[in-house]
């Protein structure tokens, strides 16, 4: 008992390295075997999903264009004070015409130009236009640049133009983000735009409650669902098990495509209805291109992603309880809300983050079915992105959806608890 | 040895380098275009008689002209241009100019001349919009509405559009502001050459949207140019603007009850784009095939599969019947003095600058 302890020194393993050490170099092997086993996994997440994520943040904030396309006058705008409501100085306008004459053989021109149209319609055709004769400007050659480009083009001559070109000069910008909140950069500082141009808070809103509707209705349907696959035998279960999968298997712009032949107004619903008298003929139903269209479309379409999560919870939850209880005295009732539903929230919880978390990032369904009030703000993101190619701010939309998902994450944590999340 | 060999080897290619031959061509070609049935106008007319004459060329088609834009700029950011040629509407076109991600062409060195030795530019004449552009055909949006829905009256003017006491019921629209303000100024009383400078004034755009807000809740919206065919047959709407060539293969192919309204049609251009920066065999091989796929009887061939009209003038005494219905194809060209007696002509330069805001708004009203 006593030759162990009180030696004084560290506890040395058997080759005589304190034990501490050795024991940390041990770990630190395995630690990293495991690490090498992940690694392909680390490194896929990595570049595919980590990697372009930080590139899109990136991009809703990164405006080197204009320094890098006109470096001289970008320095030179520096100092002039738009508020004066004079024009810049000869310098600027000289400073310009070289930038411009560089950029247009390097045919960027137009580039800087397009960047500047998204906060001042009309500088892009200025830039394009003057790009044309910047190609044989002669620098030294002309005494007053800023006589020589207003005779070029009168636009030249307007301070907006200049006041854009000087707030969008710096590498870093906000333009983007205000635009995605509906704001932009005024004569002092950011202000809302004006109310018929305000879009993206607006969708961002509907987009938000939308989900939340589609996500109560599956909750509503894939209950009694889950309920009774959880309660059939095991043949029957699988049966209809098939066809709730089946039309999940099905291609998504099929599914959305045979709504639009039930729904509209020449459709099988309102034809039926006309039929069977309930409707007039000259009244009949407007059930798509609007939001109701988009909540039944996309309810149908994520009905799988809530009935399974459920379904696999409510098979862990033995019969003998709800049996228990009523033998116990409790009415049908008070032994499903008070011992089976309970047991039943963490599928609930699954199946609602599922379906939520897709349906504010569906885009293809709302376009098709949602006419003008039931589309979502993906659906800007995709017109950004593929039509107007307005990156930065697709981008900055991108963000702010993503920024959304996250906080209502940690707000579902704090309230409901993830651990209470159970996918079987 | 080895090294000493193939050191020789590069430099003779690079003294041959300058000759554009045969061997000098790549013989892959990747061409973007539309799908359905434009595209196979194009494989009949163009790509068929081409490989004819280079049977060791190999044509891969990529149906992605809809996203040629964003996919081009994408490519070009990535480093790795896969495309060869693409099929773009002139718009698009402009901008993938402006960008820096299409060639730009000197159109009398690199097309062909007419027939009678008129310069391609001479021939193409106003509808060299951009540098960057080979104009193939002439299509416009027009609407079709349905002969049996219409009552008594027919509709003869673009107007009818906004007359829901003569012509009750739903109507397709393009979603997207463009056209669509410029029809509704013209029914509210605009000349049609002040159109563009109204709308650019303050307060232009918005009585554009006034004027469609006396519309708007019997407007069925609609994004790809087949939808507005499948409304009129579905008899979901009354009246529906799509392509010219959609509302033909409804009428002539599938025998629809649908009948044109070419009042206030809206010209616009389709044509092929080089995107920047190919490697020279590539570029050597699109030329090539550009300059043969854009003469003029090439474009005139085109018009037998499809009804847009050819974008050269020299190609339009040639048009001649369908190829399948066998029926004359000149009357039902957007081109027809008949039927282009009273055209919309879009004003390409004057939406690329005002695209932008224009569409936040358009977009805030339909929200609205």
């Amino acid at each position: 008992m006593s030759d162990t302890t009180d030696t004084g020194g560290p506890v040395l393993a058997a080759d005589g390295t304190p034990l501490k050490r050795s024991l940390a170099r041990a770990l630190r092997r395995q630690k990293l075997r495991a690490l090498m086993l992940i690694a392909p996994l680390l490194l896929f997440i990595l570049i595919s999903f980590i990697l372009p994520v930080a590139d899109m943040l990136y991009r809703s904030v990164k405006n080197g264009i204009v320094a890098d396309t006109l470096p001289r006058t970008v320095v030179a705008i520096a100092d002039w004070d738009a508020e004066s409501g004079d024009l810049p100085s000869e310098a600027v306008y000289a400073a310009m015409a070289a930038d411009l004459k560089e950029a247009a053989a390097a045919k960027t021109h137009t580039k800087v130009g397009t960047r500047l149209n998204y906060e001042n319609p009309g500088i892009a055709s200025l830039f394009r236009k003057t790009g044309r004769k910047a190609k044989k400007f002669d620098i030294e050659g002309v005494a007053s640049w800023k006589d020589e480009l207003i005779d070029i083009n009168k636009d030249w001559g307007d301070i907006d133009n200049w006041r854009t070109i000087q707030t969008y000069s710096p590498r870093v910008t906000q333009g983007y983000f205000l635009n995605a909140v509906d704001m932009r950069v005024g004569t002092d500082g950011a202000e809302l735009r004006p109310e018929a141009e305000r879009i993206y808070m607006n969708l961002l809103g509907r987009t938000l409650w939308m989900s939340l509707a589609i996500t109560v209705c599956c909750i509503i349907l894939a209950y009694p669902v889950a309920w009774i696959l959880a309660n059939l035998p095991m043949r029957k279960a699988n049966i209809l098990m098939i066809l709730v999968l089946l039309p999940f298997w099905t291609s998504l712009l099929v599914r959305t495509s045979a709504w639009k032949i039930l729904l509209q107004q020449q459709g099988v619903i309102n034809d039926i209805l006309v039929w069977i008298g309930l409707v007039d003929d000259s009244a009949r139903l407007v059930i798509i291109n609007n939001q109701f269209g988009t909540i039944v479309a996309m309810t149908h379409i994520l009905l799988p992603f809530m009935i399974l999560p459920m379904y696999s919870v409510m098979q862990t939850i033995p019969p003998s309880y709800l049996r228990a209880a009523k033998s116990l005295g409790a009415t049908d009732w008070t032994a499903f809300w008070r011992v089976y539903f309970p047991q039943t929230v963490p599928g609930i919880g699954a199946g609602s983050i599922l379906v939520f978390i897709l349906a504010i990032g569906y885009y293809i369904t709302p376009a098709l079915v949602g006419g003008t009030k039931g589309t979502f703000i993906s659906n800007q993101i995709a017109f950004h992105i593929s039509s107007s190619l307005n990156w930065g701010l697709a981008s900055a939309l991108g963000a702010i959806l993503l920024a959304v998902v996250l906080v209502l994450y940690w707000a579902y944590d704090k309230i409901v608890g993830i651990d209470n999340v159970k996918l079987g | 040895m080895k090294l000493a060999k193939m050191f020789m080897a590069t430099s003779a290619l690079t003294l041959a380098g300058n000759v554009a031959t045969a061997e000098d061509m790549a013989n892959e070609l990747t061409l973007v275009s539309w799908g359905g049935a434009y595209q196979a106008s194009q494989v009949k007319a163009y790509v068929e008689p081409y490989l004819k004459m280079h049977p060791e060329v190999k044509v891969t088609w990529d149906e992605s002209s809809a996203e040629a834009v964003a996919k081009l700029r994408a490519m070009n950011e990535a480093g790795n241009v896969t495309w060869d040629l693409v099929d773009a509407v002139a718009s698009d076109s402009m901008r993938l100019c402006d960008e820096g991600l299409a060639e730009e062409l000197n159109h009398d060195e690199d097309l062909a001349a007419a027939p009678d030795g008129t310069s391609a530019s001479d021939d193409f004449g106003d509808l060299l919009v951009s540098d960057c552009f080979v104009p193939q055909i002439v299509y416009s949006t027009t609407f079709g509405y349905r002969k049996d829905l219409v009552g008594e009256t027919k509709p003869d003017s673009v107007c009818a559009i906004f007359d829901l006491d003569t012509w009750p019921g739903k109507r397709a629209l393009q979603k997207r502001p463009i056209d669509n303000v410029e029809w509704a100024l013209y029914c509210d009383g605009v000349a049609k050459d002040e159109i563009y400078d109204v709308l650019g004034e303050d307060g232009g755009m918005e009585r554009a949207l006034a004027k469609l807000d006396t519309i708007k809740d019997q407007v069925v919206w609609w994004t790809a140019g087949a939808e507005t065919p499948q409304l009129l047959a579905d008899g979901e709407v009354v009246f529906g603007s799509t392509f010219n060539g959609r509302l033909f293969s409804a009428i002539a192919e599938q025998n629809q009850p649908i009948e044109m309204l070419w009042d206030m049609q809206s010209f616009d251009l389709d044509g092929w784009v080089v995107p920047a920066g190919l490697p020279a065999d590539r570029k050597a091989r699109v030329m090539d095939f550009l300059k043969f796929a854009t003469d003029t009887q090439r474009l005139a061939d085109q018009a037998a599969y499809i009804s847009y009209g050819p974008a050269r003038k020299s190609s339009a005494p040639l048009v001649g019947k369908h190829a399948e219905l066998g029926i004359d194809m000149a009357p039902h060209m957007p081109t027809d003095p008949a039927n282009s007696g009273n055209v919309h002509v879009y004003d390409y330069e004057w939406w690329a600058d005002n695209r932008d805001d224009l569409n936040a708004k358009f977009e805030a009203w339909l929200a609205k």
